[in-house]
């Protein structure tokens, strides 16, 4: 099964999108292997920044949109057919900054796709800014003297606008991360998993992160709200990573 | 008006906001249609639910009734209860009635219409017709009101307008539409199945019309969280193959920009209905204007293809409208359908030709790859379709190769071509009037009608030449149609008339004469053909 097109891949050396990349790729090998899922029904899609060059390299239906609306966009595709397996690939600055308002409507809605969030922390590929998840005092090209405004958590923001599948996931973790974005994927409805994923150039967080990243316990109950809640918020010494919260609910159909 | 010597006849119904005015003003239009008359219904309101004064106009005559007129031979007041005919006026107890009758308060518009159909003579057996098909199980009461409305008239023994005399059969009812039904209808012959729309006046009735058919049509409806979700989402569908469009006025369509773009790039297709309203920003929501020509004509940066299409009745928004979802597709490409507020909320008798519309049902997506052996899209076996918003080789991926942005840029391009070529077989541009007179009026969109129902007051005959097709316009016939002009007057609702301008930059011919409205009102057609007649020769 080769699911990469002949395109030149552009992201840096050693980028931490490539163990992005290959969780996906081996996600969907297994998923079409165990046929759970049909290759031609799967529709990709991804927004403008780093992560968006994913669209290029992968051989999947396809739309590389714009900046912040892939969602609205891949939601369209899933409203039209809802046959179709629809995933959409967007960054911290894309998801979190340009896009929110789709991002918390999708969750609301409870629409029957999967979002991946290339989350590094900066805009990237116009070479560094601060974005909604960069920790105050981040020093970026338009924020020389540090950035004056706290992060949002996005996991909390899901939960809140009704999200019925959260996770979170670290790029260099690509074994475990294939089996949440497996998971996502098969779940019925809005299914959300934001990746940490450092950027080797402008916003190495690898030793941050590596000292601080511990995975929950996947074989406990995924449906306790208040459990959610504690580990979302549990963002200090200690990074849990895994899918948080689970939940069965009525999928978006508006016919 | 009183009795033109065209006799038309018009009725003005007002009252405050929440009286039932509007709805009194469709029934009324409603039971001449049924009567055997052609009819013309406007209404004007503000925006508002409840509170403030709103007027229906009903102009009506034996013969096409293009525009409301602004002189009304009767006026029928909700509020203060009062029928007004000439210098005269009397006292209709419809409060009093109503209470009598233990009727909910907006029945008053009921007795009213009792009062219309009985001082205009026409027959209450097809008035409770209409209120049977309108309220269903709530006609009963509306009916007895309508009832005691006729007898109090008749009992006062007034002189009336007398039984409407006509040769003509009724026509249907429903064959009284606004523009924005009449180009849901168009839309759905030509095989739409989802419509997005974020809600905004004067667009919103369409998304109201299709989410209440949804089920009978066969379509889904959405309303997201913006007109930029809206846009994108009808994007998206039609990347997955399902005919889609999305509906919004000045302000959301601004909001619509980059998606336009996308639209370009990527090839997909996309519909979008922009009613115009006053602007600039909030400006006039409830009132009309056509300032959004040069607005759609430049929609969205970079360069691409953009069809306009701008009907001026509700005949040719159902055409339109179903003609520019098969263009979207057949060029994969923007295009966008321009009313405005007169022509999306009023109402005229009209006739539907669904004979010309060929329902095209297909799939297809922006896809490049295998275009030559026919449409795909995802889902497809054996197929990967891909999209983008970078500038993309062949098999749609991003590209910065000069070579081949060239050769793309050239192979969109190439579409306008062909478009071209098939303009030349369509109606682009109306012409109406006296063919041969040098005097020529130029005007488009809802003006049409002002501009029609003034040429039956003009000293001297004219020519009206109406281009449907304002992008790209069909500048072969435009010529052709001004050709010996002694007289060009052009009539537009905005200040900066800008049908004028594309005229002059695409045929370089210069407009001097305008007529130009920009009080969010509509043209009045006498007052039009003061104007006009100032102009002929």
């Amino acid at each position: 099964m080769n699911l990469l097109t002949q395109a030149k891949i552009t992201w840096c050396p050693g980028c931490s999108n490539f163990g992005i990349l290959a969780a996906f790729k081996g996600a969907i090998e297994d998923l079409v292997k165990n046929k759970e899922i049909k290759m031609e029904e799967v529709v990709i899609g991804s927004g403008i920044g780093c992560h968006g060059k994913i669209s290029d390299y992968l051989d999947l239906n396809s739309f590389y949109g714009l900046h912040g609306r892939i969602v609205p966009l891949l939601s369209g595709v899933k409203i039209a057919n809802p046959n179709l397996k629809v995933i959409a690939f967007s960054g911290d600055g894309d998801a979190y900054a340009e896009g929110i308002e789709h991002l918390i409507h999708a969750a609301k809605r409870n629409i029957d796709l999967t979002l991946i969030v290339h989350n590094n922390q900066t805009f990237a590929l116009t070479t560094g800014q601060f974005t909604p998840t960069s920790p105050k005092g981040f020093k970026g090209k338009s924020t020389p003297f540090g950035s004056a405004e706290e992060p949002f958590d996005p996991l909390l923001l899901m939960l809140s606008s009704g999200a019925t599948f959260i996770a979170r996931s670290y790029a260099l973790e690509v074994k475990k991360t294939q089996e949440i974005i497996k998971e996502a994927i098969k779940h019925q409805g809005f299914s959300f998993i934001d990746i940490l994923q450092p950027c080797l150039s402008l916003n190495d967080t690898r030793d941050y992160y590596q000292k601080r990243i511990y995975w929950l316990d996947e074989f406990r109950q995924k449906d306790n709200f208040d459990f959610a809640l504690e580990k979302i918020r549990e963002w200090n010494n200690k990074i849990p990573l895994g899918i948080f919260y689970q939940i069965k609910k009525q999928i978006y159909d508006p016919s | 008006m009183g009795k033109s010597k065209n006799k038309i006849t018009t009725v003005l119904i007002s009252g405050q906001a929440g009286e039932g005015v509007k709805e009194a003003g469709i029934i009324f239009g409603k039971l001449l249609s049924l009567s055997g008359q052609e009819v013309f219904v406007t209404t004007e309101l503000p925006s508002l639910i409840k509170g403030g004064y709103i007027f229906s106009r009903i102009s009506f005559s034996q013969e096409k009734v293009f525009s409301d007129y602004g002189n009304p031979c009767l006026k029928i007041d909700l509020e203060k209860e009062l029928i007004l005919f000439g210098q005269k006026s009397f006292h209709l107890p419809m409060k009093k009635l109503v209470e009598q009758a233990k009727a909910p308060p907006i029945t008053k518009n009921s007795v009213a219409l009792g009062a219309l159909c009985y001082y205009f003579g026409l027959e209450f057996e097809k008035l409770k017709k209409i209120f049977e098909k309108t309220f269903k199980e709530k006609a009963q009461i509306n009916i007895e009101l309508a009832k005691k409305g006729y007898e109090y008239l008749k009992n006062l023994k007034l002189p009336t307008r007398g039984l409407l005399k006509s040769k003509a059969i009724g026509l249907p009812a429903g064959g009284l539409i606004d523009g924005n039904e009449a180009l849901a209808l168009g839309l759905v012959k030509a095989g739409l199945q989802t419509y997005f729309a974020y809600p905004m006046t004067p667009a919103t009735s369409i998304l109201h019309f299709l989410a209440k058919k949804q089920k009978e049509f066969g379509l889904k409806t959405v309303q997201p969280e913006n007109e930029i979700a809206a846009v994108q989402m009808t994007l998206g569908s039609a990347f997955a193959g399902f005919r889609s469009a999305c509906g919004t006025s000045g302000g959301g369509f601004d909001l619509m920009q980059e998606t336009c773009s996308l639209a370009g790039m990527s090839e997909v297709p996309l519909l979008v209905i922009v009613s115009q309203r006053m602007g600039p920003s909030t400006g006039v929501p409830t009132h009309t204007s056509q300032s959004d020509l040069q607005l759609v004509r430049f929609s969205g940066h970079g360069e691409f293809l953009r069809i306009i299409l701008a009907p001026g009745d509700p005949e040719e928004a159902y055409l339109l409208g179903a003609e520019a979802l098969n263009l979207a597709w057949k060029y994969r490409s923007l295009v966008i359908v321009l009313l405005d507020k007169h022509l999306s909320e009023s109402l005229a008798t009209s006739f539907l030709d669904f004979s010309k519309i060929s329902a095209k049902i297909g799939l297809a997506s922006g896809r490049k790859i295998e275009e030559k052996k026919g449409l795909v899209f995802p889902g497809m076996k054996n197929v990967v379709v891909k999209a983008a918003s970078y500038e993309h080789d062949e098999k749609g991926i991003s590209t910065e190769d000069p070579l081949v942005i060239k050769k793309m840029q050239e192979k969109r391009f190439k579409k306008l071509q062909f478009l071209l070529k098939e303009q030349k077989s369509k109606e682009t541009v109306k012409v109406y009037g006296d063919k041969k007179s040098k005097n020529i009026i130029i005007c488009w969109g809802s003006v049409k009608g002002a501009v029609l129902e003034s040429l039956k007051h003009l000293k001297k005959p004219a020519k009206v030449v109406q281009p449907l097709w304002l992008e790209p316009l069909d500048t072969g016939k435009i010529k052709s149609y001004l050709k010996g002009a002694k007289k060009i007057i052009d009539v537009e609702g905005n200040i900066t008339a800008q049908l004028s301008s594309l005229i002059r930059e695409k045929t370089g011919i210069e407009i001097k004469n305008k007529i130009l409205k920009y009080d969010s009102r509509p043209f009045e057609p006498m007052e039009l053909a003061k104007k006009i007649n100032h102009f002929l020769i």
